[in-house]
């Protein structure tokens, strides 16, 4: 199962870090990142496997938001059938 | 695959936009409940849906975690009441209750399914059942009921259209401390569906599987925001990117709905495409016609810019579903819209410019207040208007109407949350008594003839 992380919001230092030892501590593996900084702005995607996580996607994804707001941007978890559902015909 | 690009513009969608799945209701058959009497009935009523349903709102909650998008209401629709109380009329309000309990144990917002299907004509039992309905509606919180006056096929029910008329007063009248609150859970139909998720008008149709899941999506501001990023564009283009925009909502009803049917462990039922709108700012059907180049809804070209976005949200909504039903249309609720409350408080709606907009989009004259000394014979009027445009047109039209009790055009009505507020609106004075009280039916047009 993958699941899809993205972080935006203001560019700082360490956010790649601080997300994906986020991700490494729950068991998560990422399969690829793509980021782009445009001005202040900083937006990240992952896609992560997360076969290997003992918690439910929900739980995670709130742990998720949580975080990013102890690091000031703003993190998403979602399963990535959203995205293939919407933007697939 | 999906591009970078594709993952912000939904993320945008649910932060910026408002995108969200509206509800998530579960139709329930409460055919196998029918006892000899009404306390065993309304007992097996309560543990039946309790049973049923009790995955309803952790589902809904898990899959808005998966998939980070909202998923406002949680629901349940039963099979009519009055089928089930047919042996017993008079006690209906037993299992009425019974359903409010339930829903109260369920933790979900509204149950609908207090109904009556009376379209041709109405059964002693209905009619006993009919007028337990604004009692039950003021003793309860979370119960919905519906009365289908006519259809295409069947033509109106006039002893019916009369009748809620008056039910629609008493409703109000009951809950005159809360500005009228239990007219606003009452909706009289022509050519109700068996299908519809939304509230207050849903129910659990006989010819539905045993347990279904129906999904409504919505997206109002979604659209809105698509179509600020062309001012200048022409109609066409307009209809194309609305199209666009109904299939990636309804996409995203589409998956809900068929997970939470498979957790619930109920029959995938339908998707229903309607654009409704809530009381937030940026989540108004209004506001999209406004952005199509009318000043203020209400004003002309509203009913063709109407149309229009009925027209396009179904056309991408059916190409992104694989069972489409209920009402799927457009909602325009006066009260559960800021650009309707905008305008109706200048003026700039009426009731006569809305009962035009349902002539092109579902579902009908909702979440309207008026003056609380308006005669029940005039609201059976208003009533009668609107069946009559839906049993033309082959289309589902609907009342949803409050007559708030000692308010006059100029004061307002509040319901809080999603049902929202409401200035009252002036309805014609003149007397419309005479043919309400004719009775009878209108009979069906001719091009129901089809067999």
């Amino acid at each position: 199962m993958r699941a899809v992380v993205t972080v935006t919001g203001k560019d700082k230092k360490g956010i790649i870090a601080k997300v994906s030892a986020f991700l490494s501590e729950k068991g998560a593996n990422i399969e690829d990142i793509s980021q782009t900084v445009l001005g202040e702005y900083f937006a990240m995607i992952m896609i992560v496997d997360i076969s290997a996580i003992q918690e439910e996607l929900s739980t995670i994804a709130k742990e998720c938001a949580e975080l990013g707001k102890q690091i000031g941007m703003s993190i998403y978890m979602q399963h990535e059938d959203i995205f293939n559902a919407m933007h697939s015909v | 695959m999906f591009t970078s690009k594709d993952v912000l513009e939904t993320i945008a969608m649910v932060e910026k936009e408002h995108l969200d799945i509206r509800t998530i209701t579960m139709g329930i058959s409460l055919l196998s409940c029918i006892r000899d009497s009404a306390e065993e009935t309304a007992q097996r009523v309560y543990d039946l849906v309790c049973k049923k349903a009790e995955n309803i709102v952790k589902t809904a909650e898990d899959l808005s975690g998966e998939y980070g998008i909202p998923i406002v209401n949680k629901r349940v629709s039963v099979t009519p009441v009055s089928l089930i109380s047919a042996h017993f009329p008079e006690k209906a309000p037993l299992i009425g209750r019974a359903l409010d309990k339930s829903a109260k144990t369920l933790g979900i917002d509204f149950l609908g399914g207090y109904s009556a299907l009376v379209q041709k004509a109405t059964a002693d039992y209905e009619r006993i059942f009919i007028r337990t309905i604004p009692e039950v509606l003021a003793t309860t919180d979370r119960l919905c009921a519906s009365v289908n006056v006519g259809s295409s096929k069947t033509g109106i029910n006039m002893e019916a259209v009369k009748m809620m008329g008056e039910i629609f007063k008493e409703c109000a009248e009951l809950t005159a401390d809360k500005d009228g609150i239990g007219a606003a859970k009452l909706v009289a139909f022509c050519n109700a569906v068996e299908d519809n998720p939304f509230m207050a008008g849903a129910f659990h149709g006989v010819g539905e599987a045993d347990t279904v899941v129906n999904v409504g999506v919505s997206g109002p501001g979604v659209v809105k925001h698509a179509l600020e990023q062309i001012p200048n564009a022409d109609l066409t283009e307009v209809a194309e990117l609305i199209k666009r925009t109904a299939f990636k909502i309804t996409r995203a009803g589409q998956l809900v709905a068929k997970e939470a049917s498979k957790r619930l462990n109920a029959t995938f039922g339908i998707v229903d495409l309607s654009l409704a709108p809530t009381p937030a700012m940026g989540d108004s059907v209004a506001q999209i016609l406004e952005e199509m180049g009318i000043e203020t809804v209400g004003g002309h070209g509203t009913t063709c810019a109407l149309a229009l976005l009925n027209d396009a949200v179904k056309k991408g909504g059916v190409m992104a579903s694989s069972r489409v039903g209920g009402l799927s249309g457009a909602f325009i609720p006066v009260s559960e819209d800021i650009g309707m409350i905008k305008a109706a408080e200048k003026g700039a709606i009426t009731l006569d410019k809305l009962e035009a907009m349902t002539c092109v989009c579902s579902v009908g004259l909702d979440m309207i207040a008026i003056p609380g000394d308006t005669p029940a014979t005039t609201i059976s009027a208003i009533l009668a208007d609107e069946s009559a445009i839906g049993m033309i047109n082959n289309k589902t039209t609907a009342v949803r109407i409050i007559p708030a009790p000692n308010k006059k055009v100029g004061d307002e009505v509040s319901f809080g949350g999603l049902l929202g507020r409401a200035p009252i609106m002036p309805v014609h004075s003149c007397d419309s008594s005479k043919l309400i009280n004719r009775g009878g039916n209108v009979p069906a047009p001719i091009h129901s003839f089809k067999n």
